[in-house]
């Protein structure tokens, strides 16, 4: 337990799931449309294969304790937000640059939105547990400062 | 993949999500109830594996996409004994809400597994 990230506790432990969740999803679509039809969306289908990959990521720095990995689930998240938000608006604005889906059109309709709500609660957990994310290795060295 | 059993899978993986979702968050900690209710929603994975295995031997392949199908079926199987694993090392009522995530994530995958096989879209 000790060992655990301070954001890997209480409902942070459910995001964390759903992370895994959503990056098997992801990675299994990008899997699928990378060996079938590449050269038929390369677009698409690159992000698709990026946002699995930042899934992973993302649900990793999560779990993982410290500060350099706090700054991780920060970037990692906040690109997923920006891909969503750049991405859905784009496959509603320019169906030709995304002729197949990717896990964040339509901001993530085929998803129920899992991709879209995922980076707001993922960002709102962040930010309400920023002090002890940060604080925990000066909390580690204060008994050795002491002593 | 057959037809009424797939929605007998669709149905029961959406009730266990419910119902492990609401216990969870109302305390429950994973318990015999849920943990077998996950591996339950397996066994019917299991079960519409080897029958989607079979099925195309005996000359009623998918309609649909066979490597999309089989990606979601080899993926869909690693989803409960995630869900269960997680829920033995981690005993809290999160786990409890985890394994209803689980659950519905088999329902929506078996959904769409069910597309593809018929063709559907």
């Amino acid at each position: 337990m000790a060992t655990r990230s301070s954001l890997a506790t209480g409902v942070g432990r459910v995001l964390i799931a759903v992370y895994g969740i959503l990056a098997l999803a992801a990675t299994g679509r990008s899997v699928v449309q990378i060996i079938e039809k590449f050269s038929h969306a390369p677009v698409a289908y690159t992000l698709s294969a990026l946002a699995a990959v930042v899934y992973i990521v993302a649900m990793i720095a999560l779990i993982a304790p410290g500060r350099a990995w706090y700054r991780v689930a920060c970037v990692t998240i906040g690109f997923e937000m920006a891909g969503v938000l750049v991405v859905g608006t784009l496959s509603l604005v320019d169906r030709q640059l995304f002729p197949d889906d990717t896990v964040w059109s339509y901001y993530g309709l085929g998803y129920v939105f899992a991709p879209l709500v995922l980076p707001i609660a993922g960002l709102w957990w962040l930010r309400k547990h920023h002090r002890a994310a940060v604080a925990e290795p000066a909390l580690a060295s204060v008994p050795a400062a002491g002593e | 993949m057959i037809e009424w059993f797939t929605w007998v899978q669709v149905v029961l993986a959406v009730v266990v999500g419910l119902f492990a979702v609401v216990v969870g968050f109302v305390g429950w900690k994973p318990d015999d109830y849920t943990v077998g209710a996950l591996a339950l929603v397996e066994l019917l994975l299991l079960a519409q594996g080897v029958v989607s295995l079979v099925l195309p031997a005996t000359g009623s392949p998918p309609q649909g996409n066979a490597l999309e199908f089989g990606v979601y079926a080899v993926s869909v199987l690693l989803v409960p004994p995630a869900a269960i694993v997680w829920a033995l090392i981690d005993r809290t009522r999160w786990s409890t809400v985890v394994l209803g995530a689980g659950a519905f994530t088999v329902a929506v995958m078996v959904y769409r597994m069910y597309q593809i096989w018929f063709a559907l879209n």
